[in-house]
This record gives structure tokens, C-alpha cells and sequence, in this order.
């Protein structure tokens, strides 16, 4: 339900709600520079320079025009021309321009000097069509950095839920309450019952978040914003203060610390105050991760706590198959979602994603605002948008979280994709050439140019102000991963690790990890929207198993005789 | 007591692992992926063979048994991970380009010791985790150990154990994979008697009923005898010289990296 994966370029697939999306930077240069002024005022894509505020607003208006389907814009030379800080506005432009070399050489990302240009010119028309393979390659690239970028919050989050269980007995122990979803307890010893009931609480569970997610849909289609908006905040308010506050009360109380009421007050509300401007509207991007991963955390937390032992491992499979079906089906609720969202050309709503590289976003502003002006971003922005959405998948209790940050996710993701999508096709129709073996490097680019562009325009216009391309790409270019699939994992690694022993919460945390590469592997592979739940947690769920009965005995009784394999 | 034990002999097992992790991997996203997939498969040799011991129910006191098919599951898997990275190479080159200009062979795919030693140290850094972890908890407390009249230098002597099956992973990793891409098995095979011997040599840490005090020294000084002639052999295999030990206490930037 709450992971995606998606790739930068969705090839075919429509969209799918992505809870992993690996960002490219978002190379405005790249379009700029492979064109001749020609090619350049062809193409819509344009390059927003810092420098100038008069720049941007043309830009803005070039950017208008190329939604238009206007091509030349000398607006879009001007800005061509102005070597750094650039950002893309318009993917399409990219795409459309048969002739454009799409081999960019490396050193031009830094310093794009306009003179370069003609030769580029001249490289794309010799160019041929880039083959698939070479796309993939392309998006091989990044890989390790992706993985580890996502590695790096996924193993904080699942350290910080590991922390608390062991050391605060509130939350492994069972105090007779349990979520409203869960009607049966399992506290008979009878496992046939305990089967059955676990499968219904499951089920129950289950049936929750299909009705939110459609609810979710049929809001979305029927552009009530608002609501959703408000729904999202609210669980977010939730969780940054109730359930933080419960948090810290049990951490005080785990470790006997006083704390008078008048300290907590103001603690609590500074950080609850802070969380929601860093998820919802802007903030340093560190410390809006740090919220996300803690949001997931408590999330993970309550869960772990409120749900009865067997049911939480009959939720976790059925998340798997659910986030299989949701993502993969072609009439996959959260894949419909996608695909209205990309029909209305529309950002999709915060997505409760937790991405790797985004500055600072808006959140709310995909409703209406002013179209044609940009944001100025910052070098990571690009993706923004995302991350906005993220926060507020954390907030409800068990349903709402999960459909929230499944569908936004879905819907950024798919449109994202679908953009890209577009871009590729028209990339191979107009039968952009890849020069020798550098020609997938650019070819790449371009696509996540587009996507790029793309994702800012949806997002960007709305937000009304201009955005500044940012000049690295590597700062632009990130991996996005659905809180969802954060917290499921955190679950399955705090339950593993309930049960006192370190053996098996170590398996769980490796195969976890390992399913996550896999994933993004796929990604890579497939690059479209990826489901990031299914390898990890059955790894996960196999391995959590299999230790607790194979392997602890045996290392057990090792490590007891000191005899070492 | 209990915590201070727990620190100190978490720094014994862990200290030195833990400082070759950071100077030598964390830095590098390639080499943690790698370093997790080779824990992986350790793990996934480790399953096996506790599966193997959990299957064969009359075997399940002796530890031996478990144990020898367990140092053959391990190498086993030691070389279908070198096979898996071998095959990867291709991907792994496209993986680690940091940048779209790099078309240069990257250092950890061209120096095949680095990708050796990071699947080394992952097998050993799980292996280590999987023999100190749970004993580490129980060692935090509260109580200790000794009272039921068992060594007191349980905790210390496992502390020590672990890291020298850590370092000892680490120099099989690199002298195993060289022995297969040079072709001189005789390293191989010095890698799978050296992990036997050292692992049955461990059985005299049991206490049985003819021998109530476990034989740590006769476990220990072996074992890091094996450690010191592996760490040495690995160092000559990956290219180490007496020069290069006098290089390495000059003085220089970026000294702690492999290259």
C-alpha cells in the first residue's frame, strides 16, 4: 500500500503510485546546451537564471508559451545564454527537438558556456536513437548513491523504533487496548482461533484503507482539495503532538525523569510548530527528513503497540499483496488515482514520501495559483513537491495514514512518470541519437530533465515565484520513498526485536535492506512506479521466522559454549 | 560493572571493525552495498546450516557436527558470492560512477583486493554480530556471570574470539577471492583448513564433564596465531610490501583510504 517505487522515466506503464522515486537533477543546461539558438527557441525547455529577476519572469512567461505550444521565445535564448544556475522549466521541449544532441558532456554540466553549443548541434544530428539498454544504463548510474541515500533514513528510523522498544516497556508490552480496527485480541491459546482472528483483524485492516484510498479517489476526482488537504493536516497535527507527546511522556517515565508541565508545553509546541512548517509548507531539508523519519517512527510505534501479535503479521502480508495489487493492476485503485492526476496534468497531492533530495517545497499550493511563474528552487527542490505530501501520510491512525500517503504518493509519482513517459516516446520517435558510448548518459538526462521539468511546473506554478535551476545535478537528483514503506518496515523490525532477541531484529534489518536493493534494482530495471513493500517485507517476514526458530537455538546454544563458526 | 563491562567488551569485538567500516566504507555507497550483500549471504549460509543442525535431531547436542557442515556452508557461499560479484562487475562499474562524465574504470572494480576485503569484513562484521550480540545484551545487565560457577572470563574471551573471527573474515575474503582469480587454490584450500581448525578449536571452549574449565588460551592463542599469519599473507596478497609499510607512517593526506 504505501511503497512505491518510481523510476525517473515511466516507459509504458501509466502512472503508479510511486512511493520510491529516484529523482534525476534536473538539467535545464542539458536542453540548452545541446541546441543551437534554433534549437533552443524551439524548444520549450528554458533556463532560469538566478541572476536576474527579469530573467525569471520571462522565463515564466517562455514557460507559458511552451505550454501554449510556442515555440520560440526569445525570452528563452536570453536565458540560454546565461551560463549558471538554470532551471528547466519545460520538459517537453527536450523531447521534441529531433536533432538535439542529447550527448551532453560531463564537464558542461558544471559551466555551460554558450559557445559549446553549435558542436553539441552537431553531435545530435549524427546522433541515432538511443536503444533501451543504453536508457537503463543510464539509469544505473546513480544507483548506489540512490540505495544509500535511502539506506541512510530507513536505518535511522528503524534504529530509533529498535531504541524505543527495547528500552521503553510501554510500547512492547500490551495494555488490553488495542486500535478500533482490530475488534478481535487473540488472547485465547487457541491458534486456530488466533488464526482466524488475526486473518479477520487483517482483513478488517484491509478493508479500511481500500474504503480510504477510494474515498481518497472519489475526493480527488471530484477536486475537493480542501478536504484532502485538511485531512492531511489534521493527521499530521495528531501525530506531531498528541502522539509525540504521548512519546515523550513514556520516554520520561521509562527512564524516571521529572519534567514539570510547563516545559513540556513549550518543548512540545516548538517541536510540533516546527514539524508542521518543515512538512507542510518549507524548512531546511535535513530537518524536514529528521520529521518524516520521526513521524514514521511514532507511526510505527503506535502500531507496534495498539495492533495484537499475530495480527501484525498477518497486516504486513497483506500489505505486500495489497501494495502489489494497488500499484500493479491495471485497475489498481491508487493506479487509477495516478491516472486521473496525470490527465489533469496535476501535481499530485503532497505525497507522504519521504525523498532524498528536495529543498524546500510548498505544500498546499497545488490547488490554484498563479500559473506560469516559478519557484525559485534551490539546488535539491526539484522534487519538492513530494515531499510535502509526505508529512501528511504520517498523521492518522492506522487508515487514513495509509491511504493518504499511498494515493499522493501514487499521484506524484505517476505524473511524474507519465511525463517522462511521453518524453522517452517522443525522445525515440523523433529519434534523438546517442553519440557513441556517451550517448546514454545524455539521453538520460534529458529524460529526467523532462521529468523534472515537468514535476516543477506542476509544482512550481502553482507556487508562483520563480525557481532557480540548481546547478549540480547530483544535489538534484534523489530517491523518494513512501513513509508507508517506512513504517512497515520499522514495524516488522521493532516487532522482531520485542522479543528480546538482538539475532533476529539483525536478520530483519539486513533483509530489509537487501530487499530495498533489490527494489531499486528493479527500478532500474523497469523504471516506473515500484510497489517497495513486496521483496523487503517478505524477505523480512521469512527471515524473522526462520531465525526465531532455526537460527536462535543454534546461536544460541554457540554462543552459550563459546563455539564460533 | 555490568555497563562498564559492556562497553569495554563491545570495543574489544567491535572497535577495530567499526573504525575499518568508517575509514574504509562508509564513505563509499558501492562498498556498503556490497558489504551488506556479502552479510547477506553469510546469513544466508548460516540458515542453512541451522537448518541442517535443527534437521538432524540426534546431531543437535554435538556442535560439532553443526559446525563442520556450518565452515563448509560458509565458504560455499563465500564463493558463490565471489561468483555474483564477479558477474556483477559490469553493473557495479555502471553503479558507482559518482558522475555522468566518469567513464573511468572505477578504483573498487579495477583493484579487485577492495571489493575482496568489503566482502570479507561483511561476512565477518555478521558473523561477529550474530556470535557477541545477544551476549552483549545479557551482559548489560543486570547480573553477571560466574555465579553457577562458570568462567569468569566468559564475556572477555567471547569479546576476544569475536574480533579475531571478524579480522579472520576479513583476511580470507581477500586472500579467497585472489586465490580464485589467480587460479592457486592452494589459497583456497588454506582458507577452508585454516577456518576448520580454528573453528574446532573453538569445541575446547565447552565445558564437559571430564574438562570443567574451558581451555580459553588454548583457543586463543591459535586462533590469533592463525589471524596474525592470515592478516599477513592477505596484506602480501593484496600487493602489500615492507616499502609500503614504511610509507604508510609518512605522513600524508587521505592516508586511511585504500587505493
Amino acid at each position: 500500500m504505501s511503497s512505491k517505487i518510481s523510476s525517473n522515466s515511466g516507459d509504458d506503464e501509466p502512472n503508479e503510485r510511486t512511493s520510491l522515486v529516484s529523482r534525476h537533477p534536473v538539467n535545464a543546461r542539458t536542453a540548452q546546451e545541446g541546441g543551437t539558438m534554433e534549437s533552443l527557441s524551439a524548444s520549450p525547455a528554458h533556463l532560469l537564471t538566478s541572476s536576474s529577476t527579469a530573467s525569471d519572469v520571462e522565463a515564466a512567461a517562455a514557460f507559458d508559451n511552451t505550454l501554449a505550444g510556442n515555440s520560440d521565445t526569445p525570452q528563452t535564448r536570453d536565458q540560454a545564454s546565461s551560463p549558471d544556475d538554470v532551471a528547466i522549466i519545460t520538459p517537453e521541449v527536450t523531447i521534441r527537438d529531433p536533432g538535439r544532441p542529447l550527448t551532453m558532456q560531463p564537464d558542461q554540466d558544471g559551466t555551460q558556456p554558450p559557445p559549446r553549443r553549435p558542436s553539441r548541434q552537431t553531435r545530435g544530428q549524427s546522433g541515432e536513437p538511443a536503444s533501451q539498454e543504453e536508457e537503463e544504463e543510464e539509469t544505473l548510474l546513480y544507483g548506489a548513491k540512490h540505495v544509500i541515500m535511502l539506506f541512510v533514513p530507513v536505518t535511522l528510523c528503524m534504529a530509533v523504533v529498535v531504541a524505543t522498544i527495547s528500552s521503553v516497556s510501554f510500547y512492547s508490552t500490551n495494555s488490553g487496548q488495542y486500535l478500533v480496527y482490530t475488534p478481535f485480541h487473540d488472547e485465547t491459546d487457541d491458534t486456530g482461533t488466533k488464526l482466524w482472528q488475526s486473518m479477520a483483524n487483517a482483513a478488517i485492516l484491509l478493508g479500511v484503507i481500500i474504503v480510504m484510498t477510494i474515498v481518497l479517489l472519489l475526493l480527488y476526482k471530484y477536486k475537493c482539495y480542501k478536504i484532502i488537504h485538511g485531512w492531511l493536516i489534521v493527521s499530521s497535527v495528531m501525530l506531531l503532538f498528541l502522539f509525540a507527546y504521548l512519546y515523550l511522556m513514556e520516554v520520561l517515565r521509562a527512564y524516571n525523569v521529572p519534567m514539570d508541565y510547563i516545559t513540556v508545553a513549550i518543548l512540545m509546541w516548538n517541536f510540533g510548530v516546527v514539524g508542521m512548517v518543515c512538512i507542510h509548507w518549507k524548512g531546511p531539508l535535513l530537518l524536514q527528513q529528521m520529521y518524516l523519519i520521526l513521524v514514521s517512527a511514532l507511526m510505527a510505534l503506535i502500531f507496534i503497540k495498539y495492533l495484537p501479535d499475530w495480527t501484525v503479521w498477518f497486516v504486513l502480508g497483506v500489505m505486500v499483496i495489497w501494495d502489489l495489487v494497488a500499484v500493479l493492476c491495471p485497475k489498481g485503485p491508487l493506479r487509477m488515482l495516478v491516472e486521473t492526476a496525470s490527465q489533469r496534468n496535476e501535481p499530485i497531492f503532497p505525497g507522504l514520501i519521504y525523498s532524498s533530495t528536495m529543498v524546500w517545497q510548498v505544500a498546499g499550493m497545488a490547488d490554484n495559483n498563479g500559473e506560469g511563474k516559478k519557484k525559485k528552487r534551490r539546488k535539491r527542490s526539484s522534487l519538492t513537491t513530494s515531499s510535502t505530501v509526505d508529512d501528511n501520510s504520517d498523521t492518522e491512525d492506522g487508515e487514513n495514514m495509509r491511504n493518504g500517503p499511498r494515493i499522493n504518493r501514487a499521484l506524484s509519482g505517476s505524473t511524474e512518470s507519465a511525463r517522462a513517459r511521453s518524453a522517452v516516446q517522443a525522445l525515440n520517435s523523433d529519434g534523438v541519437t546517442s553519440s557513441g558510448r556517451r550517448s546514454p548518459t545524455p539521453q538520460r538526462r534529458t529524460v529526467q530533465t523532462a521529468r523534472t521539468s515537468s514535476a516543477s511546473n506542476d509544482q512550481g506554478r502553482p507556487m508562483g515565484q520563480e525557481q532557480i535551476g540548481s546547478t549540480e545535478d547530483e544535489e538534484e537528483r534523489g530517491v523518494k520513498l513512501g513513509l508507508g514503506d517506512f513504517i512497515f518496515y520499522s514495524v516488522l523490525v521493532g516487532k522482531a526485536s520485542s522479543n528480546g532477541d538482538w539475532n533476529t531484529t539483525l536478520a530483519c534489518f539486513v533483509a530489509i535492506l537487501i530487499g530495498l536493493c533489490f527494489t531499486l534494482l528493479l527500478l532500474a530495471i523497469f523504471r516506473k512506479a515500484l510497489p517497495a513493500l513486496p521483496i523487503s517485507i517478505t524477505f523480512g517476514l521469512i527471515f524473522n521466522f526462520v531465525t526465531t526458530s532455526l537460527v536462535r537455538p543454534f546461536s544460541d546454544k554457540l554462543a552459550s559454549e563459546q563455539v564460533y563458526i | 560493572m555490568t555497563i562498564m563491562e559492556f562497553f569495554g567488551c563491545t570495543f574489544i569485538s567491535y572497535g577495530l571493525p567499526f573504525a575499518m567500516f568508517l575509514f574504509t566504507i562508509a564513505r563509499d555507497p558501492l562498498r556498503v552495498i556490497v558489504l551488506i550483500a556479502s552479510g547477506f549471504f553469510w546469513l544466508l549460509s548460516l540458515l542453512l546450516s541451522s537448518l541442517l543442525w535443527f534437521a538432524v535431531v540426534p546431531l543437535r547436542d554435538q556442535l560439532a557436527f553443526g559446525l563442520v557442515f556450518s565452515v563448509i556452508f560458509q565458504e560455499g557461499f563465500r564463493f558463490l558470492f565471489y561468483k555474483l560479484l564477479r558477474k556483477a562487475d559490469d553493473g557495479l562499474q555502471k553503479v558507482s560512477q559518482a558522475n555522468e562524465d566518469e567513464h573511468v574504470m572505477p578504483r573498487d572494480i579495477s583493484n579487485k583486493h577492495i571489493m575482496a576485503y568489503v566482502s570479507g569484513l561483511g561476512f565477518g562484521i555478521l558473523s561477529g554480530a550474530f556470535s557477541i550480540v545477544n551476549v552483549l545484551a545479557d551482559m548489560a545487565g543486570p547480573g553477571t556471570i560466574g555465579i553457577y560457577g562458570d568462567s569468569q572470563y566468559f564475556f572477555i574471551t567471547t569479546a576476544f574470539l569475536t574480533l579475531c573471527f571478524v579480522m579472520l573474515h576479513t583476511f580470507w575474503g581477500v586472500i579467497f577471492f585472489n586465490g580464485l582469480d589467480t587460479k592457486r587454490y592452494w589459497m583456497i584450500a588454506y582458507v577452508g583448513v585454516t577456518h576448520m581448525l580454528v573453528s574446532c578449536l573453538t569445541l575446547l571452549n565447552q565445558r564437559t564433564d571430564s574438562r570443567p574449565e574451558p581451555l580459553y588460551l588454548a583457543t586463543l592463542i591459535p586462533a590469533y596465531i592463525v589471524m596474525v599469519v592470515s592478516g599477513v599473507m592477505a596484506f602480501f596478497v593484496a600487493g602489500g610490501s615492507v616499502q609500503n609499510i614504511k610509507a604508510a607512517f609518512v605522513c600524508r593526506k587521505g592516508r586511511y583510504e585504500i587505493d
